[in-house]
Parts: C-alpha cells; sequence; structure tokens
C-alpha cells in the first residue's frame, strides 16, 4: 500500500488474525469437541485443546447409529443421501438452465419472452415462503422420501438460467454465424462451442449450486420421514434435539465436522471458481 | 438481448425450455396459486369444510399482535445481522486490502463460514452458548453474566443475530474485497499525497467508493436474514422463548406444519412472497445499475 | 467456382428498410468490392448472400443455383469475418477442419487440405496453438485458411483488414488479392476504405444509403463517376466541386462569374474537377487564392479558395513548389477531365 510504515504493516496482520480468530474460533471449539470423550465432554470447562479421541470419534460416527437412545441411521449413509441430493441439484439445475437458456437466446419463437419472464418470477421466491403448498404438492405426487422429491422442488430457480444467458449474450454473434457456415446445426453448436466455452462458469456455478444443495434443511427435513432418506445436515438438528436427554457431545460435534467438511473442501480447494461463482450469480 | 442470427425455426427451442418450464409450473406456479388460493379460505377445525372469506385471514394477521410482533422482530434481527455483519465485514476487508503478500491466505482462512449450513452454525453456536456447558458461557460467569438463552429472550436474540452475522461475514467480505481491489491504485496515491492518513482515506475515498457494493450487500443480507436463517434459529431457539426470536420464516413453518393453520399460514407466505418480490426487484434495479456504472 | 448473381434485393428489418432492390452479376472467378460508408448496407448484402440474414425480396444465384432457401452451411460460400469469430476452445488445426469435420470428409482428406492451406498461407509452425496465442496477423491468416480449406465457390470478406494495423493491412491486402488468384475463386469483399478497394477490386459495386450508386472497374469509377457521390468517394484528395451554370452559347459561368467552355446543358450544375487534373497556367481560367500547402514530397497539395468566392479547391501539383499565402495561380482543366453533375439527381451529365 500507499505507507510503509512497519507499525502499520503490523497493525494490519494483527487485525486480520484477531478476525480470524474470531471466524474461526467455533470451527476450533468444534473441532476440538470432537477429539475428546463423552465424558470429558460433560466437565465444566469444556476444553480448549484437543484431545486423542479424534480417529475413534470418526469411526464411531461414521459407522455407529447416532446416539444412545435415539439409534439412527449411520452418518455414512446420511452423508451420502447428501452428496446424492447436492449432485442432483447441482447437476439438474445446470442441466436444465442452460438448454433453457440456449433456446432464449439462440432462437427466436412464439412466446419467447413468456417463458422467460415464467423462469424470471421464480428466481424471486425461495422454497421457504412457499413450503407448505410445495409440500403438499410434491406430497401429491407421491415423492416423500424419494431422491427425486428431494431435489426437484430446488431446480426450479432461475439464478442458472440467468447466469448462463449473461454468458452467451457475452459470445460474439460471429461465433454462431461462423459455426452456421461450417455446416453446424444447433445442438452440433451447442456441444461443439456454447459448452466448452462456458466450461469455467459451470464449473463456477456448480461450486456454488453443490453447497446449496448440500446445505438445504428445511425442505429435506419436512420431505423425508424415512430415517434412510434423512441427510447429514438434518440428523444433526435431530441430534442436537436428542442432546438434552443423552449429552454426546463428541458425537455430535464429530457429526457437525463430518457434515461442514465437504462444503468446506470445496470451498477452500475451489476458491478461485467459488469467488467467481458468487460474485457472478450474485446469487 | 438478442442475437443478431437465430436458428431457422423448429420445435427444439420448445423442447430445450420444456424441462424448466415443466418443473417452474409443477414446484412453483403451482403451490404459489395454491397458497393465494388457501389464503382466502378458512377450514374448519376438522378439516371438514371450507368457506371462502376473501381478506379474512389477512385482516386476521394483521390484527393479531403475535403477528406484527413477528414483523418487528424480523425487521430488527435483519437489520442487525446486516450492520454487525456488514461492519465487520468492511473492516476485515479494509485491512485485507492494505496486505501486499498473503491476502490469498487470509481470505482463504476467512471465507469458510460460507460453506457451512445454517442449521450447522447454529449448533456451533449453541453448543458454544449452552447454558450449562458452554465454554463461552463459562467465561461469561467471570464477568457476572448471567448466561441462559433458554429462559431469556434477550440473549436468545443476541446468540441468533451473532451466529447469523458470523455466517455471513464471509460473503460480505468476499465483496468489499472485490470492490475494494477494484478501485484504481492511483486515486488511493492521489489522496495520499493530499496528505489523506489510511482512516482518513478509509473514510471519505474508500468508503464512497464501495458504496454500491455495501447498499446490494444491504438487500442481500437482508433476504439473507430473513429467508435463510431459518436453520440457525430451529437449532438455537426454535424460536423460543416465548416466541422471542420467532422470525416470519419461522412463523409461516411453525403456523402450518405444527399449528396447522392452514388459511392462516397461507396468507403468511403471500405476504412474504411479496416481501421477496419487492427486495428482488430492488436488487435488480441495482443490478441494472452497476451495470452501466 | 461460380458466378453470382443478385436480383433485385431487398431488406427491411420491420418496418425501415435499408436496401432498395440491389441487382449485379459477378463474374466467374472475379473479384468485387462492394464498398460505402458506414451504415449504408454492405454488411447487410453480404450476409444476405452468406444465407445469415433473411432476404425480403430478390433473389441470389450461385451458379445457377437460387440459394434464398439455403441454409449458410449448404451455399458453397466461405466467410472471414471482421473479427475473425475463430473458435477460441479450439487449435487451428481444429478450427480449420470444423466444418469439413461437420460435413463428414475423410480423416485424411482433412489433413491434407488443412496442411495445404496452412503451406499456403504460412501459418504450418501454428497449427497446433490456440487462437489467443496468435497475433492479429496470424489469427486473419487462421480465418483466411478456414475459408480456404472448404473449397468454396465464392469467398466472402466482411471487413477482414480492418482490426490490423496501417502496415499490416497493407501487405495482408496484397496476399488477399495474390491469394484469389491463385485459387482463381470467386470473390466479394466488404470494405469502407476506398484505397483498399480501388487496389484489390476487379470492379468495385458503390453502396449509398442502400442503393448502388455505381458497379464498374476502379478506372471506371475514376474516370467516368456516375454519381457526385461516387465521384467525391473514390480518389483522393477528394475531387473539387463547384458550381456553374450553363450558358445558351455553351460556355459554363463559375461562381466567381468567369467563364469557361464545355457546357453540356443549359441551367445549373455541379463541376467535379479531380485536384491532380488542374494543370497550372498563368493564363489559366480556374484560378485559386493560395492559404496552405501541404507538401508531400512527389507532389504539392495546395489548398485555397477559388478567386473572389469562399469555395474551397484543392489542386495537386507534381514536384516541390514553393508559394507564400495569398498568391493566386491559375489552372486549366482539359475537357474531358471536366466533370459534370446535374445539380438536383447529382447524376453524371
Ligand atoms: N438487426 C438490425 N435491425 C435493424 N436495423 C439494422 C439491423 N442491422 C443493421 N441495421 C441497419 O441497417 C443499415 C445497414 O447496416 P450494415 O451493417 O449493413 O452497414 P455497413 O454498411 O456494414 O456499415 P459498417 O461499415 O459500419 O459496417 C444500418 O443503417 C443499420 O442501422
Ligand atoms: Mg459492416
Amino acid at each position: 500500500m500507499v505507507e510503509h510504515r512497519p507499525i502499520l504493516t503490523v497493525l494490519t496482520h494483527l487485525v486480520m488474525l484477531t478476525g480470524i480468530l474470531l471466524i474461526a474460533f467455533p470451527i476450533w471449539i468444534t473441532f476440538v469437541a470432537a477429539s475428546h470423550d463423552a465424558i470429558r465432554m460433560t466437565q465444566v470447562p469444556l476444553p480448549l485443546w484437543p484431545g486423542d479421541q479424534f480417529w475413534h470419534n470418526m469411526k464411531i460416527t461414521l459407522l455407529g447409529s447416532g446416539l444412545r437412545g435415539t439409534e439412527t441411521t449411520p452418518v455414512w449413509w446420511m452423508m451420502f443421501n447428501s452428496l446424492v441430493m447436492a449432485l442432483s441439484i447441482a447437476f439438474g439445475k445446470i442441466a436444465i438452465s442452460i438448454i433453457s437458456a440456449f433456446a432464449i437466446v439462440y432462437f427466436r419463437f412464439p412466446f419467447r419472452m413468456g417463458f422467460f419472464w415464467l423462469i424470471f418470477i421464480t428466481l424471486m421466491l425461495p422454497v421457504e415462503v412457499r413450503i407448505l403448498p410445495t409440500f403438499e404438492v410434491v406430497a401429491n405426487l407421491g415423492l416423500l422420501n424419494s431422491y427425486a422429491g428431494l431435489s426437484l422442488p430446488l431446480i426450479a430457480s432461475a439464478t442458472a438460467t440467468f447466469m448462463f444467458r449473461q454468458v452467451f449474450l457475452t459470445i460474439p454473434d460471429e461465433m454462431l454465424e461462423s459455426a452456421r457456415i461450417d455446416g453446424a446445426g444447433p445442438m452440433r453448436f451447442f456441444w461443439d462451442i456454447l459448452l466448452p466455452l462456458s466450461r469455467t462458469n459451470i464449473a463456477a456455478l456448480f461450486v456454488i449450486l453443490f453447497i446449496y444443495g448440500w446445505n438445504q434443511y428445511l425442505w429435506p427435513l419436512l420431505i423425508t420421514t424415512d430415517a434412510d432418506m434423512t441427510t447429514v445436515v438434518v440428523s444433526l438438528k435431530q441430534m442436537l434435539t436428542a442432546a438434552e436427554a443423552t449429552p454426546e457431545w463428541n458425537i455430535i460435534m464429530m457429526t457437525a465436522l463430518l457434515a461442514m467438511l465437504p462444503p468446506i473442501l470445496v470451498v477452500v480447494f475451489m476458491q478461485k471458481l467459488f469467488v467467481k461463482g458468487l460474485t457472478e450469480t450474485d446469487k | 438481448m438478442l442475437k443478431r442470427v437465430h436458428f431457422p425455426p423448429s420445435i427444439l427451442p420448445y423442447l430445450l425450455v420444456a424441462p424448466q418450464v415443466a418443473i417452474t409450473l409443477i414446484f412453483f406456479i403451482w403451490p404459489a396459486a395454491e397458497a393465494l388460493y388457501q389464503s382466502f379460505l378458512i377450514e374448519d377445525a376438522f378439516g371438514l369444510s371450507t368457506e371462502f372469506v376473501w381478506f379474512e385471514n389477512f385482516d386476521a394477521l394483521f390484527k393479531d399482535p403475535q403477528y406484527t410482533g413477528a414483523f418487528l422482530r424480523t425487521a430488527f434481527f435483519s437489520g442487525a445481522v446486516a450492520f454487525l455483519s456488514l461492519s465487520l465485514a468492511i473492516v476485515l476487508a479494509g485491512f485485507a486490502d492494505r496486505v501486499v503478500r498473503g491476502a490469498t491466505v487470509y481470505r482463504t482462512l476467512l471465507i469458510w463460514p460460507y460453506a457451512i449450513a445454517p442449521v450447522l452454525a447454529g449448533a456451533l453456536w449453541a453448543f458454544m452458548f449452552n447454558p450449562t456447558l458452554g465454554i463461552i458461557s463459562y467465561a461469561l460467569e467471570f464477568i457476572n453474566v448471567d448466561w441462559n438463552y433458554k429462559v431469556n429472550g434477550r440473549q436468545a436474540m443476541a446468540l441468533v443475530i451473532m451466529a447469523a452475522a458470523w455466517k455471513q461475514v464471509a460473503y460480505n467480505f468476499l465483496f468489499y474485497l472485490a470492490a475494494m481491489q477494484s478501485i484504481p491504485k492511483s486515486v488511493i496515491e492521489a489522496a495520499a499525497i493530499d496528505g489523506a492518513g489510511p482512516i482518513r482515506r478509509f473514510w471519505t475515498i474508500i468508503f464512497p467508493l464501495v458504496s454500491p457494493t455495501t447498499f446490494f450487500l444491504l438487500v442481500i443480507n437482508a433476504v439473507y436474514a430473513f429467508f435463510d436463517t431459518f436453520g440457525i434459529i430451529d437449532a438455537v431457539t426454535q424460536g423460543g422463548p416465548a416466541n422471542a426470536t420467532t422470525i416470519l420464516v419461522y412463523k409461516v413453518y411453525n403456523d402450518g406444519f405444527v399449528g396447522l393453520d392452514l388459511g392462516g399460514s397461507a396468507a403468511q407466505s403471500v405476504i412474504l412472497m411479496a416481501l421477496v418480490i419487492a427486495m428482488t426487484v430492488v436488487q435488480f434495479r441495482f443490478i441494472e445499475k452497476k451495470v452501466e456504472y | 467456382m461460380a458466378s453470382l448473381t443478385l436480383k433485385d434485393l431487398y431488406k427491411s428489418y420491420g418496418n425501415t428498410e435499408v436496401l432498395h432492390g440491389i441487382s449485379g452479376e459477378i463474374q466467374d472467378g472475379e473479384f468485387v468490392v462492394i464498398v460505402g460508408p458506414s451504415g449504408c448496407g454492405k454488411s447487410t448484402l453480404l450476409r444476405m448472400i452468406a444465407g445469415l440474414e433473411i432476404i425480403s425480396a430478390g433473389e441470389v444465384y450461385i451458379g445457377d443455383r437460387k440459394v434464398n432457401d439455403l441454409e449458410p452451411a449448404d451455399r458453397d460460400i466461405a466467410m472471414v469475418f471482421q473479427n475473425y469469430a475463430l473458435y477460441p476452445h479450439m487449435s487451428v488445426r481444429q478450427n480449420m477442419a470444423y466444418g469439413l469435420k461437420i460435413r463428414g470428409i475423410s480423416k485424411k482428406e482433412i489433413n491434407r487440405r488443412v496442411e495445404e492451406a496452412a503451406d499456403i498461407l504460412e501459418i504450418r509452425e501454428y497449427l497446433d496453438r490456440k487462437p489467443r496465442q496468435l497475433s492479429g496477423g496470424q489469427r486473419q491468416r487462421v480465418a483466411m485458411g478456414r475459408a480456404i480449406v472448404r473449397e468454396p465457390e465464392v469467398f466472402l470478406f466482411d471487413e477482414p483488414l480492418s482490426n490490423l494495423d496501417a502496415k499490416l493491412r497493407v501487405q495482408m491486402r496484397l496476399e488477399i488479392r495474390k491469394l484469389q488468384q491463385r485459387l482463381g475463386v470467386t470473390a466479394v469483399y466488404v470494405t469502407h476504405d476506398q484505397v483498399e478497394a480501388m487496389t484489390l477490386g476487379d470492379r468495385l459495386m458503390v453502396l449509398n444509403a442502400g442503393y448502388v450508386e455505381q458497379f464498374g472497374t476502379p478506372l471506371e469509377l475514376y474516370e467516368r463517376p456516375a454519381s457526385l457521390f461516387v465521384a467525391g468517394f473514390i480518389g483522393s484528395p477528394a475531387m473539387n466541386f463547384l458550381e456553374a451554370k450553363g450558358q445558351p452559347d455553351g460556355m459554363l459561368q463559375l461562381e466567381n462569374g468567369v467563364v469557361i467552355s464545355g457546357a453540356k446543358s443549359e441551367g445549373p450544375v455541379t463541376l467535379g474537377m479531380r485536384p491532380e487534373h488542374l494543370i497550372e497556367d498563368t493564363e489559366g481560367p480556374i484560378r485559386i487564392e493560395v492559404s496552405v500547402l501541404e507538401q508531400l514530397g512527389a507532389n504539392t497539395l495546395i489548398h485555397g479558395t477559388l478567386e473572389g468566392t469562399e469555395r474551397e479547391m484543392v489542386a495537386s501539383l507534381p514536384g516541390i513548389h514553393q508559394l507564400e499565402p495569398g498568391r493566386v495561380l491559375g489552372f486549366l482543366i482539359r475537357p474531358d477531365e471536366l466533370h459534370q453533375f446535374d445539380s438536383k439527381t447529382g447524376k453524371r451529365l
């Protein structure tokens, strides 16, 4: 920056470190709690330093059947459910929105703007505000306790369509013209030119949508009554409720840790794409 | 927004929009219409007969102190979350912008709360502040704070605000940092030559220049606090104690799924939809402006 | 290879008509340049030939095939765009091969054609690079390579050189011309640069506001411009125009009252004199008061006004001349180099 006064540099780093401590503290506590045995986790004050039970806790959490007294499906299975849901939402959204954006940008057809507005409206409404009627619709369709019911209603959002529309509009017209002179039909143009040109946007969107899908809570909570279909995020809340009776905080916090791990890994390792996705979809 | 050249007309574009449109119709238009319709109905206690009552449900809502209370509470909650997370984010971004080396490392370490589900964030904070076990509650005892958010409504509210703000700092930080990094270095240098110190520069140059971002983030944060914090509330307080943390989304869910008041819940849904639409319009106005900018 | 026939082409966007009946025959192997000011409809015309723009009325024939309803890919044409429109994610080789692959041409044949074209254009060493790793001139060559490998009946160019710097533009201009002669292919080339047009074209089609002003060889356009517009557009420095009146005795009266011979009609006419056709002569009737000199080395441009008027005139004299401002020089012009236009319609008399 402009000044080169060391005191300012030191201050800057001090503030940043404080900020990071503040942001990271809850996660540290989670990690510490997940590394002690259940007894230690009932003694006040709770530890601030990790214990030696981390791998053991991970094993019993992943493979065991939850807290004593409230036997549930093992966490690895719920993580699998979460993964299926997150991937279906991410791929589903990307797939249906990229083709509809393609139609809207590259074709001229009756009701084109009608479709556009129809899709636009969905941009506005998060599932939380129309939760009950959507639940009824899904129930009527017999989709409760199914992966389809978990993911389909969340695929209905216009954000991705909008982003792809934006991306396509920045691709020069001549690209299409020259493809047409080369004899490429619509689908060929889509596969050979549009998809490769949107590759990074697809990846960026994927990162955002994966996190969105993995972190869904209210919707899976409502439509999965079958323990085998529960996602790990939902199960954590159930454990939290059970904790009043069985305070096995080491297991609960280990579950929390496992539940937040995949999206955190995605964010940290695909940071560039993540930032791009976040800033370009404008949510 | 139109391409100069299009593919020749065929049935293909209809096939291409069909999946999106089908899903929109089934999972959005249909439920929304249903909500609208139900908001005009009252069902008797046994669900045997329904009556069309026009705006009676809405009328009842606004006469219900519980509902108006939830409304005000939501406004307070959103304002507090936005203020807290924005101020923290802008300070951190302001300093991070000064860091020459290692900025990416700081960014990496700051952004991960974004990836954490709201309900998990709630769980983490509830654990830290657990009245009997929590590590912070323990610390608070030393400064003579009697901490029990399970009975003290204010404390409960403070806790969900902190948890919600904590999760949102990462997002705001990213946008602020990007905005600050796009300010030309020469502008800052010119101010420095004019004799403005770092703090003064921040308030008179950087802060005004990132104000479009601030406005944008205000809207985004409001939407977040209104709708995405359901998980936090449900994990930490379930709207309690004594409804002290019942915000609008929580009430829709509670009245509909727990209280089974279909008409009332539908009316609440309709009001929320109107709110989101209003916010989205504001947000789009802004995005349009930003493009011109 | 084939001839190209345009029959009374019209183009409208909604209610605004931008081309008003364009006709012309382009011979097999001919290089035709469409030239005109910005917005006159050059690109639109070219894109109608390519099939990228719907033809509102009229017909386009390539050889003796009517192509109005054919897809661009089926018209046997190739096009080079102003921004090249190379596929950014494909290598040079893939860019050139793409159209051939779609047509189902064998791999061996594709390779043969790509390499042949690469040799002609001297881009062999770049075949495996991506477009973004190439300079502007190299991209330009790739764009042409992509057109060549298709072995089309007709080459279409839309201002292909306007993204290059001046020096490269001149060089590529020559290369395009050589290439076209070597391949013997029919070419239609759009530009708004008259120098480019004059040096490249066997014939030029001058467009103005959606009408053909003139369609002829560069020399015809220079020597016998069909209208005021063409006369002013072709030639540099631009032709001098002055108002005059045809007298019953066959003389022309200039704005300052001076008379010269050679009237073709009575009444008001617009005279056109190319600066290089004004011959200095102390007795000359066309008298110019000098204001500024431009020394170009080989010749000198003399800017001034027609004596006694405000009419700006330019004369170009061979060699170096030193004149102080305010001097009055006399000039002559040969009758066959004096152009006369109807003042109202702008048509040549
Ligand atoms: N899609 C369109 N809709 C409406 N009018 C158009 C459209 N495309 C072109 N025009 C109009 O048609 C006229 C001719 O345009 P065209 O692109 O052919 O000009 P041009 O001669 O190629 O100009 P330039 O030298 O600037 O490229 C212009 O007046 C333009 O405004
Ligand atoms: Mg043009």
